[in-house]
């Protein structure tokens, strides 16, 4: 039972951290999640991530420098290869600490919502039902 | 896991009820009423829980799930200005590991004939550690395709 006014609001996520600042700043760019989505499919070279971009290198490698920067993703010069891999733990701390958060203090005022629509009254101390 | 690390993050809801701010602000304040609406997990067991809501007061939950470890709240009530705000701190545990440390801010404010309740909770998330009673729901944080990624990185491993 949702009634329409309890539409919750995620009023923002901003942070103290700068990792996680950095990580939400970093996925907000179109063309950098789809280098991170390409990225959790498995490694990549520089050259390979930006084949599908139809996008010069340099400006690959700056978005690159910003996923690096979240610690989202991390590169290694190997010769004159640069691969890039993603850095699972990263992805899943700024998911799991706002889901999870939010996900239960949603339900909670949901049912403080029910709670409140069911007993309109505050009851009188010993009178709970 | 002995890695050590602390992340933080802060999120705020929002939500305006049809009841007046003294009548929601004792959905929080009184200890009986609380109970009623707050428990997410019907099945887990309650160990322990007291409520001391002042200035000072603490809080203090400890419930099981069946056949998991024992999951700990600990809170302390710092400001509470009535029917307008409660300011507490809480730790959480899951068994002998202390998974985050929190300050939580609720307003009540008068809005379209009802309350608008602003919920924010600003935390300091320790060493990685999950909290697996609400792994599940990860969804909707607002980044529509990082459930996505984290598909494929599952699918990947």
């Amino acid at each position: 039972m949702t009634s329409p006014e309890l539409v919750p609001i995620l009023k923002h996520m901003l942070n103290q951290s700068p990792s996680l600042d950095l990580v939400f700043q970093a996925l907000a760019d179109p063309t950098r999640r789809a280098m991170v989505e390409r990225l959790v499919r498995g490694p990549a070279s520089v050259s390979a991530l930006a084949e599908p971009l139809r996008m010069s290198l340099p400006a690959v490698m700056q978005h690159l420098q910003v996923l690096e920067a979240s610690g989202l993703v991390r590169s290694e010069k190997v010769g004159r290869v640069r691969t890039c891999q993603v850095v699972p733990s990263t992805l899943r701390t700024a998911e799991e600490w706002i889901g999870e958060r939010r996900t239960l203090w949603e339900r909670r005022l949901d049912r403080l919502g029910e709670y409140l629509a069911e007993h309109p009254d505050h009851p009188q101390d010993g009178s709970a039902p | 896991m002995s890695e050590r690390s602390a992340t933080h993050a802060t999120f705020a809801l929002e939500r305006t009820y049809p009841a007046a701010p003294a009548r929601v602000f004792a959905a929080f304040a009184d200890p009986r009423e609380k109970a009623r609406w707050i428990g997410c997990h019907d099945e887990w067991e309650t160990l322990e829980q007291a409520m001391d809501f002042r200035v000072g007061g603490r809080e203090v939950n400890r419930t099981q799930p069946p056949g998991g470890q024992v999951h700990g709240f600990e809170a302390r009530y710092h400001d509470i200005v009535p029917n307008q705000r409660i300011v507490y701190s809480y730790a959480m545990t899951v068994g002998d590991e202390r998974i985050s440390v929190s300050l939580v801010t609720l307003e009540f404010e008068p809005a379209d004939g009802g309350t608008r309740l602003t919920f924010t909770e600003q935390g300091a998330f320790l060493d990685g550690h999950q909290h697996p009673a609400e792994r599940e729901a990860g969804t909707g944080i607002g980044l529509d395709r990082l459930e996505t990624l984290l598909a494929g990185e599952m699918a990947a491993v």
